[in-house]
């Protein structure tokens, strides 16, 4: 008999430890709060609990960001490839969204950063 | 001129741990050949002779046999106290020290599958810990935490098949030297 009643359980363990190590080293930490920032400067730091929009105006234009519970997103951009607006909606601790030609950012911090700092 | 003779008194038992230990340093020496995708993952198949040993011969014959195999694996393979070395000897160490409870475990339920995926979590655990206390201070291994779990627990198990499926193979398969009653 290869397998025992405690052989299926030692390995129902170890498969609850993987699963329990991936989500921990992998999954990333859900970021809480959204800074916006125009031309380098911080304007705007919002909690991610209520949906709201803000406008900032940029050397092109007017960027409109969007605020929901738990994520946020670029919704329009004056820049001419719209890279930030593509990127959809930025949820976890760390993620950008920049930009660049209308030197508008917005970025998720949570209570854990991935980085401590990031040069643009 | 007279010549001194020293001689060692050489038990059966030593003969024996000598033997498997060789076994153990052949599939090491063979496993070190096979390519890895990342430092630290390997089969560990001499840890099927150290479990056919420490569910034969008992627990202080499997800590000759693993001992033997990290140090001999060391010379053989050029790698004697080099960092792999002493990350070897950790998660042998930390292996062995869990089989010695486990050994315990009620053997009704708990099969050589059990031991040898609890050896082999003790075995990454304990390499994974002298990385990150000595070679890799920092969150730089915490990534990487669910690969090597992964493995120890894919490898744990073959492994622990094949000690299973070994055990239980009846006698007159088992192509070995009289004294040795290994397969």
């Amino acid at each position: 008999m290869l397998f025992r009643a405690g052989d299926t359980g030692v390995l129902l363990a170890g498969a609850g430890l993987v699963i329990a190590l991936t989500v921990y080293a992998w999954g990333g930490s859900r970021g809480d709060t959204a800074v916006i920032r125009a031309a380098g400067q911080v304007i705007e730091t919002v909690s991610l609990t209520h949906a709201q929009s803000f406008s900032v105006s940029g050397p092109l234009g007017a960027t409109q960001i969007e605020i929901e519970p738990g994520r946020a997103r670029i919704a329009r951009d004056p820049s001419p490839r719209q890279l930030c607006v593509k990127q959809g909606w930025l949820t976890q601790s760390g993620q950008a969204a920049l930009c660049l030609p209308n030197q508008v950012s917005l970025e998720i911090r949570g209570r854990f950063s991935a980085y401590d700092s990031l040069g643009y | 001129m007279t010549r001194s003779v020293i001689e060692l008194p050489v038990t059966a038992d030593d003969r024996r741990i000598a033997r498997l230990a060789a076994l153990a340093i052949g599939l090491t020496l063979a496993e070190a050949a096979v390519p890895s995708p990342l430092p630290g993952v390997k089969p560990g198949l001499a840890n099927i002779v150290v479990l056919l040993v420490l569910l034969q011969f008992g627990w202080r014959a499997a800590a000759w046999v693993s001992g033997l195999r990290v140090l001999a694996g060391g010379l053989l393979l050029g790698s004697l106290f080099a960092p792999g070395f002493w990350l070897s000897a950790a998660g042998a160490l930390i292996s062995l020290l869990v089989l010695a409870l486990a050994r315990h475990l009620p053997s009704r339920h708990f099969g050589p599958v059990s031991l040898s995926v609890l050896a082999a979590f003790g075995h990454i655990g304990g390499q994974l810990a002298l990385a990150g206390l000595w070679l890799l201070p920092g969150a730089a291994l915490i990534k990487l935490l669910p690969v090597f779990a992964a493995a120890a627990l894919v490898f744990g198990t073959v492994n622990g098949v094949i000690v299973a499926r070994l055990l239980a193979a009846p006698a007159s398969d088992r192509r070995q030297s009289v004294p040795c009653t290994l397969p």
